[in-house]
């Protein structure tokens, strides 16, 4: 057995590698709630939901219109998408201009809502859903196995973050979102279409919900509860990241994943709230978050 | 006029159990003060807390754990439930108020999954089987509780001086300079009030109240379990708050009796299966069209036509 000061490598790199992953999720759904913020100003609290649903979409696709995983994890997310953008123009839209806490209890009975409709539907124990064919197996590493699947995840949600940290920061069009996160109403007199930019950074920050939930399909069993438990680490990890950065949010996300994993290892007991711990320590050293810019 | 509704309030309440169920009273009224004292906060602070069920869920604790184990008289148990709710409140208070806003909901919230957990794993609460069988004991040792009718009076009693207790903190200076910081911060801040230090104190007292609450409830359901700190209960007096009407005082009463009895409704219905649902969807109306609540939208109706 490979053992390093007494730590049993192979353990310690399996929590490493299952941190990753759960960071690859916390990450995308950070980016998905930092995106949304930046323009809306709104924390969104359906996230969580429509992460979920992601996950049934791919469920419900494969079972009952043969849809594969690779079909899912395209058409998912813009089905997300949409609904986000449904949401966006009847429901938040109209409460715009109120107190932003008002668009928090809008989308937090959202997410009740979502959440209760499929616990009715199917139950609150967990629905299996296959690893697709081309990624079962995994690959022999010095010091443990990685299945491929696993693998994959992380490789394909840092893609998804990476696209998503060039796309606004480096094109036009997230030019135009960065402008409009400064001052809305300027970008507006200078003739472009803000409501719109609105309605699609809304899509597609709950659009990388949906990814993360296909994504997530496989690994975790397909569950009504699997939005809400994670949703609240995120809030933590949005607290820790602060708002401010893109990227900030991205590397807040896998940094906490990893930091839980190491926490299985070393101490199991302290695993599921050592993320809220960080985020009393961060309050109380840095209340702006490590990326946010001091109020 | 206001002084002789209250005293006819009283009175309805003090016969209500020779008609109503006295346990499903008892229920509205712990969830009655455990609404207001979440509206001292949002309704008067404007400070919303996402995790107020920990108060709640600590009270119920505490007071069940002196009760089950060290046979201690109720008094005894609910002043020590009452306390550690208070400290937590201190600690967490002490730290969301660095934040504002929509960060201050994520922080109470992410504070309030914290001590789920320490819940679920903390020896002392019987984990996913919470305590039961907690006795209800005599009070001042002589007067048995274990009799419902004599439970509600004690409720009763207890629900008349928190509710009491938070009307005079509304309508002190203290009430006043809460009021201005939720109207203008800065200015506030300008006129040289310490923001944080009053946050602070209405945070403690929001949560020692909550914690009141939660040792009432578990002394009338002789049951503390983990349903009482789980994010959906900070949820649901959200919600009997926003639809009885924020920063009135007799709102989040009319609002915990209403979510009281719709629960209650729902659950011999065919809706059983969909309170989450029904919930989800009353905070939606609530927060589209009905933002002032029953009582703000009665007041306002009240103001146009007389």
């Amino acid at each position: 057995m490979a053992t390093f000061l007494g730590i049993n490598l192979f353990a310690l790199s399996g929590q490493l590698l299952i941190g990753l992953i759960n960071g690859s999720f916390y990450a995308l759904l950070a980016l998905g709630l930092a995106i949304i913020f930046g323009l809306l100003k709104i924390i969104n609290f359906s996230q969580g939901a429509l992460y979920m649903l992601g996950a049934f979409g791919a469920y419900l696709g494969l079972n009952h219109l043969g849809l594969s995983y690779w079909w899912a994890l395209l058409l998912v997310p813009l089905a997300i998408a949409a609904i986000g953008i449904l949401m966006e123009r009847t429901l938040i839209r109209p409460i715009a201009n109120e107190d932003h806490l008002y668009s928090l209890l809008l989308t937090f009975g959202i997410a009740l809502i979502l959440q209760g409709l499929f616990t009715h539907w199917f139950g609150s124990s967990g629905l299996p859903y296959a690893i697709p064919e081309e990624l079962k197996g995994g690959t022999k590493l010095p010091f443990m196995y990685l299945p491929n699947y696993r693998a994959w995840i992380i490789v394909f949600s840092l893609v998804v973050c990476a696209g998503t940290w060039y796309l606004i920061e480096k094109t036009k069009l997230g030019a135009y979102l960065r402008a409009g996160t400064e001052n809305p109403q300027l970008m507006q007199a200078f003739g472009i279409n803000v409501p719109l930019i609105v309605t699609l950074t809304y899509g597609f920050g709950v659009g990388l919900a949906g990814v993360a939930g296909v994504l997530a399909a496989p690994v975790y069993s397909v569950s009504p509860e699997m939005g809400s438990n994670i949703l609240i680490v995120v809030f933590a990890i949005v607290v820790i990241g602060g708002m401010g950065s893109i990227g900030g949010a991205i590397l807040t996300g896998l940094a906490m994943g990893v930091v839980e994993g190491l926490t299985k290892y070393f101490y199991p007991e302290a695993s599921n709230t050592v993320i809220f711990l960080v985020m009393v320590l961060v309050i109380l050293t840095r209340p702006a978050g490590l990326f946010g810019k001091p109020a | 006029m206001n002084k002789k509704l209250t005293i006819a309030l009283l009175g309805v309440a003090l016969v209500a159990p020779l008609a109503i169920y006295p346990v499903f009273l008892m229920k509205i009224l712990c969830f009655a003060l455990f609404a207001c004292a979440f509206n001292l906060l949002l309704g008067f602070a404007g400070l919303l807390s996402f995790g107020h069920a920990v108060f709640l869920g600590t009270g119920g604790y505490i007071t069940g754990h002196l009760m089950l184990n060290y046979s201690v008289t109720p008094e005894i148990g609910i002043i020590a439930g009452v306390i550690c709710a208070g400290l937590i409140g201190f600690v967490y208070g002490k730290l969301a108020v660095r934040r504002e806003g929509i960060y201050f909901a994520m922080i109470t919230l992410a504070l309030a999954q914290l001590a789920f957990f320490f819940y679920l794993q903390a020896p002392f609460t019987g984990g996913e089987d919470g305590l039961q069988g907690v006795p209800r004991g005599n009070l001042f040792g002589v007067i048995d509780l274990e009799d419902n009718m004599t439970m509600y009076y004690f409720v009763l009693a207890i629900f008349s001086a928190g509710f009491w207790l938070i009307h005079r903190c509304v309508h002190s200076p203290f009430g006043q300079i809460l009021k201005a910081i939720r109207e203008n911060e800065p200015r506030a801040i300008s006129l040289g009030y310490k923001v944080e230090q009053y946050k602070l104190l209405a945070f403690v007292l929001s949560a020692s109240l909550a914690g009141l609450a939660g040792s009432t409830k578990a002394l009338v359901f002789q049951l503390a379990s983990l349903t009482d700190v789980h994010w959906f209960m900070s949820g649901e007096v959200v919600l009997m708050t926003l639809l009885g009407g924020m920063g009135t005082i007799w709102g989040p009463v009319i609002g915990a009796t209403t979510v009281v009895g719709m629960q209650n409704m729902l659950a011999s219905g065919p809706l059983a299966n969909y309170i989450h649902v029904v919930m989800g969807v009353v905070f939606v109306i609530c927060v589209l069209a009905f933002r002032n609540g029953i009582v703000g939208e009665l007041q306002k109706l009240v103001k146009k036509n007389f």
